[in-house]
């Protein structure tokens, strides 16, 4: 069975830093920031685990402002 | 395989529909409409229904839906958008209709809007997120509000003495014959949004087949009203809303 | 032929798109003329009898954010409840045509004629700072000439239009000439002459938005000086009246709708008795003829206002002579009476000419 690695690009000013994608990445490859922020003042939300990510769309799909990026690529 | 890499044109399986404007959204960081919003675009843009789509957006705090929701769109008074979505609709019959409203706004001073729009039959698709409070004015009771649930104006909790019962308009509406599909849906985890896109997509697809009124309800979350965390509210909504508004078609023919 | 139904009929001739309304005395036929004529079969017009007066006001919001000629008819009561989507209309420059067939009032009233909704329907009526163009028919082939005019002056100035008649005007009968059948607008023509119109960005052009609100207070300024300025230019353009012998009056009525019917009789007695008296007959009640009023003023010897209310349109009057001394008395009957001519000359003889 073919396996996937995935990446994520998050738009960091459009994020709001709700954590949404942080507690729904089935992988806990995101994070909020915890001293970085937005020109909006928002803990924005980045890969801290990037290696885990397996580009499932999960933080995309349930991102309310649709601030994420989903990329996905086969493994050989 | 390094992240650069992986991060190519080729490779991009989600993103922002372009149809959802670039402008920050005025919602509250995790709010249940920014990811409606989103979900709609995304249908609209798959059904290729830009150039034939018109919204009809309420008062209420997805009242500016229009600035970021890049189709023909038409402002409402509050609780008249089913009034004015009947009007286009029958007016421009080939359009794809449909109204965007909260629970004050369809269920308190829209309900009769709302009620016989959807006896009518007419050929729209009502969308309605239910969050159980009036998030726009600060947070107060909802006709939707559960019972002993905190409001600004039931700073108690609901009580049925005071304040009667909350309202299940959808499953009122489900009773009446111009209504062709009434489901409930929410938001909260992929799997949910995944399937209230599907709803939204099949109720859109019976507006254009002229099947009657479509009612797409999501239960969503007002966590700056609920007074959560966005996470806490979602857990809040699954424990507590669900059991009064179950997920779920309550109408499909 | 009706006043209500040669309204009705004119309608359809029009190329009206759609008719929305609830059943409400004594301007019913509108609705149950359309409905016999069925025209969605000829013209493709849509009718539909709306759950309230509050719905179909907001029907017609609906219709005419997509460029189409829409109107409702109603009567005081139901006129009242209308009031928020009129000031919807105003405020998102939509052309539209409302119709009032007057009833006393206030509250549930009366179902007899009255014109005591001459406030409500020139002075604002709902919230905030705005004009309807109100024309006052006082024959039935006026009720249906003036939803042409009607139509054509929203559409100009894209702002609501108003035709204030009343129980007498709807329910009389009378010769008329009606138009002949115009063909209704196809959705090209909607396109290029009304660009700002909800039908769906057709070739991806830029997204249409009708609204109301702006909470930029600095914008929304703007926007009332922007209707501001539309209102003067009607004020302007548009100000209709019929003067009748007023060059060399020595006593003036003035008097709107059926009222000004009244009128004609109340003249032809003043004159029989070898009075000059003459007849101003507002048909626009906004913008008001002030300048016609104010002329007659300055060289008449008394105003008789003659209204079916207690006295609303003599305001419009006092400002129009503001400049000289002519006395302006009112004759008013209230609750849906309709006065006789004798009764109107008596008051004109008691107060003006023999005073």
């Amino acid at each position: 069975m073919a396996k996937f690695k995935g990446a994520v690009v998050i738009d960091e000013e459009r994020c709001k830093g709700c954590n949404i994608c942080v507690a729904t990445c089935p992988f806990k490859v995101l994070a909020l920031q915890k001293k970085e922020v937005n020109n909006k003042g928002y803990h924005y939300a980045y890969m801290e685990n990037p290696d885990a990510c397996t580009g499932c769309t999960s933080c995309g799909t349930v991102c309310p402002d649709a601030c994420i990026e989903v990329y996905r690529a086969k493994i050989d | 395989m390094e992240v650069n890499d992986i991060i190519k044109p080729e490779n991009l399986v989600y993103h922002k529909p372009a149809l959802l404007k670039d402008c920050t959204m005025h919602y509250c960081p995790g709010c249940s409409h920014s990811t409606v919003h989103k979900i709609v675009c995304e249908v609209i843009e798959e059904m290729g229904a830009t150039e034939y789509a018109i919204g009809v957006a309420p008062v209420g705090c997805a009242v500016f839906a229009y600035n970021y929701i890049d189709v023909d769109m038409s402002e409402a008074a509050h609780g008249r958008a089913p009034a004015v979505a009947t009007a286009i609709k029958r007016l421009q019959p080939d359009k794809l209709v449909f109204t965007y409203q909260g629970d004050g706004d369809l269920a308190a001073i829209g309900t009769c809007e709302t009620i016989h729009a959807a006896n009518r039959g007419e050929n729209i698709t009502i969308i309605f997120i239910n969050n159980a409070i009036y998030g726009m004015t600060g947070g107060q009771m909802a006709p939707t509000t559960l019972l002993g649930q905190k409001t600004a104006t039931t700073p108690y909790g609901r009580r049925v003495d005071l304040n009667g019962y909350p309202l299940a308009i959808s499953n009122l509406l489900a009773q009446l014959d111009g209504t062709c599909f009434v489901t409930r849906q929410s938001v909260h985890s992929p799997a949910a949004v995944r399937k209230a896109k599907a709803a939204i997509r099949k109720a859109f697809e019976n507006s254009m087949a002229r099947k009657g009124t479509s009612v797409v309800e999501i239960i969503g979350t007002c966590n700056s009203g609920w007074k959560l965390s966005p996470v806490d509210a979602n857990n809040w909504m699954e424990e507590h809303m669900f059991e009064k508004y179950p997920i779920g078609d309550l109408k499909n023919v | 032929m009706k006043g209500n139904e040669a309204l009705a009929i004119s309608a359809i001739r029009y190329g009206c798109d759609g008719y929305f309304g609830y059943p409400i005395t004594p301007q019913s036929e509108v609705l149950e003329t359309l409905e016999a004529e069925m025209p969605w079969e000829t013209t493709g017009m849509v009718v539909l009898q709306a759950e309230s007066e509050l719905a179909s006001i907001n029907m017609v919001f609906g219709g005419a954010a997509c460029g189409k000629a829409v109107f409702t008819s109603s009567s005081s009561p139901g006129l009242s409840l209308m009031q928020e989507g009129i000031s919807y209309l105003a405020a998102a420059e939509l052309p539209a045509l409302v119709v009032n067939v007057m009833r006393g009032g206030p509250g549930l009233g009366t179902i007899h004629p009255s014109q005591s909704d001459y406030f409500q329907a020139t002075k604002g009526g709902g919230h905030g700072d705005y004009h309807c163009i109100v024309l006052a028919p006082s024959s039935v082939q006026e009720m249906a000439d003036f939803v042409w005019l009607g139509w054509d002056l929203a559409f100009k100035y894209r702002t609501p239009a108003m035709i204030l008649s009343d129980g007498v005007i709807g329910q009389m009968m009378e010769k008329v000439v009606l138009p002949d059948q115009r063909p209704r607008r196809t959705e090209e023509e909607i396109r290029q002459q009304c660009p700002w119109a909800l039908n769906g960005r057709k070739g991806l052009r830029k997204q249409n938005i009708v609204r109301s609100l702006e909470l930029d207070s600095a914008k929304m300024e703007l926007n009332n000086i922007r209707f501001q300025e539309t209102y003067r230019t009607i004020e302007a353009n548009e100000v209709r009246i019929e003067m009748i012998d007023t060059d060399d009056c020595d006593f003036l009525l003035v008097a709107f709708g059926s009222m000004a019917r009244v009128c004609e009789k109340v003249k032809e007695l003043a004159t029989d008795d070898g009075y000059k008296v003459g007849l101003a007959r507002p048909i626009t009640l906004w913008p008001f003829p002030y300048e016609q009023i104010g002329a007659v003023a300055k060289h008449c010897k008394g105003i008789m206002v003659a209204e079916l209310n207690a006295g609303q349109m003599i305001e419009d009057v006092r400002l129009a002579a503001k400049s000289t001394e002519c006395p302006i008395v009112h004759y008013g009957r209230m609750g849906g009476i309709v006065p006789n001519p004798e009764e109107v000359y008596e008051a004109l003889k008691a107060q003006i000419i023999n005073k």
